[in-house]
């Protein structure tokens, strides 16, 4: 499997070309990366696409399932969150 | 003139209907999601796939990627028209509007996890999360796993994590043995039938067996606990109402939890498309047919029985609406009739114990999105259902219900898969116009 880099709110992460980010990310030891509107984390959960937990943007387009979503080399992925802002 | 079959979801079902369809001479066009062909079943690394594709894809209309957002129901004499959205999701999605003589809806299903307390910490999985990550690409969803809940898939489940280095602690089925035994030993004379099915599970428990992971039954994870991601699980006795046996609890240490009590249907497309439900699942004739004119049904939609069976349903469904003789379908009509057997014996041996809730506490989340708790629904659930979501937003988040749903309409007695958006839609995407060609994106 070909290499891949992303980055996940700057910082570079590498996986392999075919892997879901949500895939990308776990491997790369993150357990969660979303904000519940209580500020909870969240990760991923039904890992098929049904329970929305895994949220990111990637490339500027919001809510993005990270279970769904196969990794492309270059792929700027950020975090997002529910949660009111301090 | 030649039918044109749209079928929605290409799993097991869906591969056989278009495959039936085809053979029947319809113009198929089969849509998925997903960009793979096989549905969960059949999940495997995109690099395996690209070896493995199903020869099916190569004769019909194959949109992968494709989305159903919408069923108008323009004319109660012919099958909805159905609004797709194609495209991987974060890059460019195209729309078109396809308007076929027949639809076969084959969506499959998703895991059902009752609420306990802590589900929603990172490191809690559904048993389908774990799957899908490990079979798809070779992901461990953790080092120490502890899988629970109810059903034959925990097996499958527990051995692919085993076969991507997890060390799994132990497979737990909630449903006491005696309740499992009697479910699967009725009139064993037709599980002959399903030996395939039997031979299948027989070997992952002697997988788990070889590779010392403990079965046991009649024990239930009833809280998970950690600062930020789980931690460790709170597992416990239950007796065959599924209420706790005060004094049975155990704590073990786990970096991950999967956990699953059965399938919920995905009902949104045929109840979109005006179909009757029945026991909460889609209620079809003989020949796969729903109660809406010219749309059939087929797998985990009519009930939960596993790919045999969802393939023999496709067979019938994807016959029938290509314009083939139901006449010639005897033989694959018996193995759909078995399979439906297998159904009622597999629910039979793994129910929801009605008593399952009284392991929430009030703080107990029940809706993970709006994270609105088993206390504040209590206190709001004697007014009318709309009020209680207006109030609590339960149900309103982001998933749409479709994780707590079952729960909300065991609680508040309302049908939880009647959504007019099916899958979501951006703004944007809906601005645009759908695209004329009834072809390939």
């Amino acid at each position: 499997m070909r290499p891949i880099r992303i980055s996940l709110d700057g910082d570079p992460l590498t996986g392999s070309d075919g892997q879901t980010i949500a895939g990308l990310l776990l491997a790369a030891g993150l357990r969660s990366w979303r904000r519940a509107p209580s500020g909870a984390p969240r990760g991923v959960f039904c890992g098929i696409g049904v329970c929305f937990d895994c949220l990111v943007t990637v490339n500027g387009v919001r809510d993005v399932r990270a279970c769904r979503s196969r990794a492309r080399d270059g792929d700027v992925v950020t975090t997002q969150s529910r949660a009111e802002a301090p | 003139m030649t039918r044109h079959v749209v079928i929605v979801g290409a799993g097991p079902a869906g591969l056989a209907a278009a495959t039936a369809a085809v053979r029947a001479g319809a113009q198929v066009t089969l849509l998925d999601a997903a960009d793979q062909a096989g549905g969960q079943y059949h999940r495997m690394p995109l690099d395996t796939y690209e070896t493995k594709r199903p020869r099916i894809l190569e004769r019909c209309d194959w949109w992968p990627g494709g989305a159903v957002w919408a069923l108008e129901r323009h004319d109660e004499r012919r099958p909805p028209r159905v609004h797709v959205i194609s495209g991987p999701d974060g890059g460019t999605r195209r729309r078109h509007v396809l308007e076929p003589d027949a639809l076969v809806l084959a969506p499959g299903a998703h895991d059902r996890t009752l609420p306990f307390p802590g589900w929603e910490l990172p490191g809690v999985f559904t048993a389908g999360a774990a799957q899908a990550l490990a079979k798809g690409e070779g992901v461990a969803v953790g080092d120490r796993v502890l899988v629970a809940g109810s059903g034959p898939f925990l097996l499958p489940v527990a051995a692919s994590l085993l076969a991507v280095g997890s060390h799994v602690t132990a497979v737990l089925e909630a449903n006491p043995a005696a309740t499992v035994l009697r479910g699967w030993t009725q009139s064993p004379w037709r599980l002959a039938a399903q030996a395939g099915k039997a031979a299948e599970l027989a070997a992952y428990a002697a997988l788990l067996a070889r590779r010392r992971v403990p079965y046991r039954t009649g024990r239930a994870v009833i809280e998970a606990r950690g600062d930020g991601r789980v931690e460790e699980a709170v597992t416990a006795r239950l007796r065959a109402d599924w209420s706790v046996v005060a004094g049975s609890e155990r704590t073990t240490a786990v970096d991950a939890l999967c956990v699953t009590h059965g399938f919920s249907p995905q009902l949104e497309l045929p109840v979109a498309a005006g179909c009757a439900l029945r026991d909460g699942f889609v209620l079809v004739d003989e020949d796969q047919a729903t109660s809406s004119t010219g749309v059939y049904a087929a797998g985990e939609v009519t009930g939960i029985a596993g790919a045999p069976a969802a393939r023999a349903e496709g067979v019938v469904a994807g016959w029938v609406a290509g314009g083939g003789s139901p006449a010639r379908l005897r033989t694959v009509r018996r193995r759909r009739d078995e399979g439906r057997t297998f159904a009622v014996r597999l629910a039979a041996a793994h129910p929801i114990g009605r008593r399952w809730s009284g392991w929430l506490r009030p703080d107990t989340l029940v809706c993970r999105c709006e994270e609105t708790d088993y206390g504040t629904l209590c206190r709001t659930a004697d007014v009318s259902a709309r009020a209680v979501r207006l109030a609590t937003r339960a149900g309103l988040g982001p998933c749409q219900a479709r994780i707590c749903g079952p729960t909300l309409a065991e609680l508040l007695d309302t049908n939880p898969h009647d959504r007019p958006i099916i899958s979501p839609i951006r703004l944007g995407e809906l601005a645009n116009p759908p695209e004329e060609k009834e072809s390939t994106p």
